[in-house]
């Protein structure tokens, strides 16, 4: 790494700059003029920094000073494009940044224009940016794609010099950064000379982040510059050490709201985050149930109104809460005023999201942040130790950047089709410069752009329909205009769950809805088909009573209970991650790690030892015990819920197989659950199966291929990379169609297409997406693999402690495939047996 | 794809999966492919097939795949089999759109021609395919009455005694302990019956919904919902359990 001079370094400022800097006391920091200087010299860079180093200003001192050199165009010159594109995750974030950037600019009197452009910005706004751009613009992901599958972006890119990424480690990982990254690639070749800067949070693999910021040549690996920000004052983080009983299992934590709430009434602003949508909402009403002083707390989550999220926003901003309950929507670097404590209800799931959100209390590096860690049950009492110990270990568990998704691909291809006519082998060229795809191989991308083209389908039948068509010229060109507008109305990689509006209404004298009220925000469909009228739940904060559904939009009213009748599912919805959970199985390994645990589950611990086991750090402990009429048996992998539902999966196929009868199987971060008529610890005894075969590693062979082929998880995956790809539209000009008639024909056509035709592109890449995400597999096998000899089996007479948790989450699970038909069979007979019942009077 | 794997599957005890019942006093039975068998007459109705739903989306964009007219083909074939009707009655909507038929390839017509052969054929026309079919066996009607019963493809609003509608595509959704399984399902309640979508790549709609309000009297309303299998029958009380 290369140093500056800190005499030379100051002369790369101008004087207007170091006028700011010096009449604030301030000085540039190290790695702000490292970043100037290599960015100015024409290196691509990767910037590393904890939260408030100054990450966010180091990322334009480039193209500030670099446009205040340039100075203002006169009016009359020629047309001028944007010179910095700066790309956020998060619309929030861009017009954050935009408050804090003008602040300094204008403060300067730079000569610099800066706008922001997101899915809110008006029509008319967005026209005249692309007649007039801004020096800077501030955007998201979605908008870049958008910008560049304009027939103009040649014209609008052709001076851009540098393209800035903020929380580049939390961009790379989805499709959401794969689809950015063949952006990037399109820019590269509009604007030959662009500089690109990356800043990050500290990761895991810097090396990944650095590869995806400039072009990949065949056979040759290309990195960006890294420059590292001295890391800042050490978090306090604590564990809440309630005097209530810590709950067995359930996420809800409601145990320590006392205790909560007498730490937000110690601090100025408190952030409390949550894991789910419905967490937020439980802990939100749990803290005004016992709001005695009133304090001004809120609640912000991605399923809410956009304009009643803008208000907390707002609120938070100029200091006026007391508290905000948030989900992930507030992960992100977004400044919010003085916040100095955050709480963490329920585990982090992973040693770096814990990171990234105590960041967000106390942005003065200075001062340590502080946090408090509420965990919601036994395990996670464990779960947030590990967590902690990482933390001040400074270890990290970024997931890995992966492989470009196909899906991803199709969506870009049409794009580039609707920005002009392309070449296949240059277009094939222009995207394994982007990092994710350099490995595509070239007949694969001929499938995708054949997809593209009329659906890539064996039987021939839709040439006549094709959306590109390869013209004489050998260029592919789109169709008609239509296709353009279907495109852009489709664009993006969050397929929206299908969600409805949920709207506020009155109830009249005699029980007539009345016509409108509110808008509160969105709720999945889903969850409102178990709803009946006149059901209480729980949202925005509210206990809302079920009126029914109208159009496309749910109606409730008031309802004048405190207790919602209809529990909200409240799941984690991150995975553990693989670090901590092994740093939870080597805690419960070695005693000596206990110490910083609550005497209520050290003694849980040591009651496991004594009647059954404690799991070693690499072997898996199975307990089998019989409960009611069924025989359990219990593994305890700790590898996070997904590998844990796939394991499920596949070991009741086998005990099936075997004969043994399972009934069913629950699965949690933690553990396995699996259930039968047999008697599993008798089979295991006399091997039949024995459990080195039901575990051995052979069952991601054809097993795992059996069970996807039928797998309702796998049609849900099939749904989204349908809709990236184009091939489902969730929005059709002049008709919107709802996500449920989305979701009804994505499963038929996947029935349709599994059946004739199984190994089509969208299936592959639909099998590669399940296979990384929603299954774990990787995860999987390699458990399977460590274990392999290494399984213990306690038989136990009844329920071992550890085992409780678990047992407790059976029958909260959502129905799975499989089960469906039982539930059928159970409302039939009640027919059957009516009948019965009249035949014998 | 649960119809297609039933429709090749081997069938023991065909009344032990099927549903017997009566509309306006005439036998009428549910087969768990989706199809209404009327054994005195040897009248088989199929609704709503959709034939052609991919090539639609397609013509409109969406290049959806180009299976599910073979597909639902398929289907029909081992329904026909099994029964051996006399008359096929299709109640509408037989075509997605009404290009459909014109355009329909060779190979499809070539197999509706055969699994006509030897039976009347009559197509019903529908809101989707208004102009009847070209060039396949059998005749177009707008309604037909037969044996007692009344066949449309829209439910009509004045009679519904003995009337045997498609159109709505009736689904059922059972609750039972907060989990919710919904399939596609004849309903009826004595005097008229509407028909399940036949059509492999077709949707349904709820019971509940607003269109379905006033079709029938609910206490006498029964769904004989599509299981993987056979067929379960429940009454619409007790949906929700």
């Amino acid at each position: 790494m290369s140093t500056v001079d800190s005499t030379t370094g100051p002369s790369l400022l101008p004087a207007a700059f170091t006028a700011w800097f010096s009449a604030r006391g301030w000085q540039p920091r190290a790695h702000q003029m490292e970043l100037l200087a290599r960015a100015t010299a024409g290196e691509s860079l990767l910037l590393i920094a904890p939260t408030g180093a100054g990450k966010t200003l180091a990322g334009f001192l480039p193209a500030l000073t670099d446009l205040t050199r340039r100075g203002r165009i006169p009016p009359g010159s020629a047309f001028t494009g944007i010179h910095t594109l700066y790309i956020s995750p998060l619309k929030a974030l861009a017009v954050d940044i935009e408050r804090n950037l003008m602040k300094p600019v204008e403060e300067m009197g730079l000569p610099i224009t800066i706008e922001t452009r997101t899915g809110d910005t008006p029509q008319a706004k967005r026209q005249r940016q692309r007649l007039n751009p801004p020096d800077i613009l501030l955007t998201t992901p979605e908008q870049v794609a958008l910008l560049i599958a304009n027939g103009e972006a040649p014209r609008f890119f052709k001076d851009l010099k540098y393209v800035i990424f903020d929380e580049l480690h939390s961009l790379v990982t989805s499709k959401r950064g794969h689809l950015l990254s063949l952006g990037l690639a399109r820019l590269r070749r509009l604007a030959p000379g662009l500089r690109t800067i990356g800043l990050s949070a500290t990761v895991a693999e810097p090396m990944d982040l650095r590869r995806w910021l400039v072009a990949q040549e065949p056979g040759e690996t290309r990195h960006a510059g890294l420059v590292t920000a001295p890391g800042g004052a050490r978090p306090i983080i604590t564990i809440l050490k309630s005097k209530e009983r810590v709950p067995w299992s359930g996420h809800s934590a409601k145990y320590a709201m006392p205790e909560v709430y007498e730490a937000i009434r110690d601090h100025k602003t408190a952030l409390l985050f949550v894991n789910t949508r419905s967490q937020a909402e439980i802990l939100f009403q749990e803290l005004w149930n016992i709001n005695e002083d009133t304090l001004p707390i809120a609640l912000h989550h991605g399923s809410l109104d956009v304009g009643q999220r803008r208000k907390v926003e707002a609120a938070m901003a100029e200091n006026r809460l007391r508290a905000v309950v948030a989900t992930s929507t507030l992960d992100l670097g977004i400044d919010w005023g003085d916040v100095d404590l955050v709480i963490h209800v329920g585990a982090p799931k992973g040693a770096s999201r814990l990171a990234q959100r105590i960041g967000r209390a106390n942005h003065r590096m200075d001062e340590p942040s502080q946090a408090i860690l509420v965990p919601a049950n036994r395990f996670e009492v464990m779960e947030c130790q590990a967590a902690l110990d990482a933390n001040y270990l400074g270890a990290q568990d970024t997931p890995p950047v992966g492989d470009g998704a196909l899906d991803v691909l199709a969506q870009h291809v049409l794009g580039m089709a609707c920005a002009a006519p392309f070449n296949e082998d240059a277009l094939f060229a222009e995207i394994t410069a982007a990092a994710p795809y350099t490995g595509l191989p070239r007949e694969k991308f001929g499938r995708i752009v054949a997809f593209v083209a009329t659906g890539g389908y064996a039987l021939k039948t839709y040439e006549r329909y094709a959306r590109i068509r390869k013209t004489q010229d050998g260029l592919w060109r789109v169709s008609n205009p239509q296709v353009a507008q279907q495109y852009r109305l489709n664009l993006g990689t969050i397929v929206e769950m299908p969600m409805l509006n949920v709207r506020m209404v009155k109830r009249g004298a005699k029980g007539a809805i009345g016509r409108s009220g509110a808008s509160l925000g969105k709720v999945e469909e889903y969850f409102l088909e178990m709803l009946a009228p006149g059901d209480t739940f729980l949202f925005s904060g509210k206990v809302l009573r079920f009126e029914g559904i109208r159009e496309n939009e749910c109606l409730v009213s008031q309802a004048f209970s405190l207790d919602p009748k209809v529990p909200a599912y409240a799941g984690g919805k991150f995975p553990l991650s693989t670090y901590l959970a092994d740093q939870v199985r080597s805690m419960l390994d070695d005693p000596h790690r206990w110490g910083g645990l609550p005497e209520q589950v050290r003694d849980w611990l040591a009651l496991q030892r004594d009647v059954s086991a404690l799991p070693k750090r690499d072997e898996l402990l199975i307990e089998t015990f019989p409960r009611g009429s069924r025989h359990y048996m219990v593994a305890y992998p700790f590898e996070g819920r997904l590998a844990h539902q796939t394991l499920g999966m596949l070991l009741t196929r086998r005990l099936e197989r075997a004969g043994r009868r399972p009934l069913g199987f629950v699965a949690t971060d933690y553990s396995l659950a699996v259930w039968a008529l047999d008697d599993l610890g008798y089979s295991f005894a006399v091997e039949r199966p024995s459990l080195a075969n039901l575990f051995d590693e052979d069952m991601l062979g054809d097993d795992l291929e059996a069970w996807l082929d039928e797998s309702f998880m796998l049609k849900r995956t099939f749904r989204n990379c349908a809709v990236i790809a184009g091939l489902i539209e969730q929005r059709h000009p002049g008709k919107e169609k709802t996500g449920r008639q989305v979701t009804v024909s994505a499963d038929l056509i996947y029935d349709v297409l599994r059946s004739h035709e199984p190994d089509h592109i969208l299936l592959e890449a639909t099998r590669n997406d399940a296979a990384a995400g929603l299954l774990d597999i990787q995860r999987l096998g390699d458990m399977l693999a460590r274990i392999k000899g290494h399984i213990t089996h306690r038989r136990l007479t009844r329920i071992s402690p550890l085992a409780v948790p678990i047992m407790l989450e059976i029958g909260k699970e959502p129905v799975a495939g499989e089960a469906q038909d039982s539930l059928l069979a159970e409302a039939a007979e009640d027919l059957i047996a009516e009948a019965m019942g009249e035949a014998a009077i | 794809m649960q119809r297609l794997a039933l429709a090749s599957a081997k069938i023991e005890d065909f009344g032990a999966v099927s549903a017997r019942t009566v509309v306006a006093g005439v036998e009428v039975v549910c087969d768990p492919l989706g199809a209404l068998y009327l054994p005195e007459t040897r009248l088989l109705v199929v609704s709503d097939l959709h034939l052609e739903k991919g090539a639609a989306f397609a013509r409109r964009g969406m290049m959806l795949p180009p299976y599910d007219t073979l597909a639902t083909l398929k289907v029909l074939e081992a329904v026909i089999a099994r029964h051996d009707p006399a008359i096929v009655v299709s109640l509408g909507d037989n075509f997605h759109d009404r290009v459909g038929s014109a355009h329909l390839p060779d190979i499809f017509r070539v197999k509706i021609t055969e699994l006509a052969r030897g039976r009347d054929w009559i197509w019903i026309n529908g809101n989707h395919d208004p102009d009847g079919t070209v060039d396949l066996p059998g005749q177009s009607a707008d309604e037909l009455h037969y044996a007692g019963l009344a066949f449309r493809h829209e439910p009509s609003l004045i009679s519904p005694a003995g009337e045997i509608a498609g159109h709505l595509h009736p689904a059922a959704t059972v609750i039972r302990r907060e989990k919710a399984v919904r399939r596609p399902c004849f309903a009826t309640d004595g005097r008229r019956l509407l028909m399940p979508a036949f059509g492999l790549m077709t949707g349904g709609l709820d019971l509940r919904h607003r269109a379905m309000t006033g079709l029938f009297e609910r206490p006498n309303l029964v769904a004989h919902m599509l299981g993987r299998d056979r067929i379960y029958s429940v009454r619409f009380a007790n949906l929700i359990g």
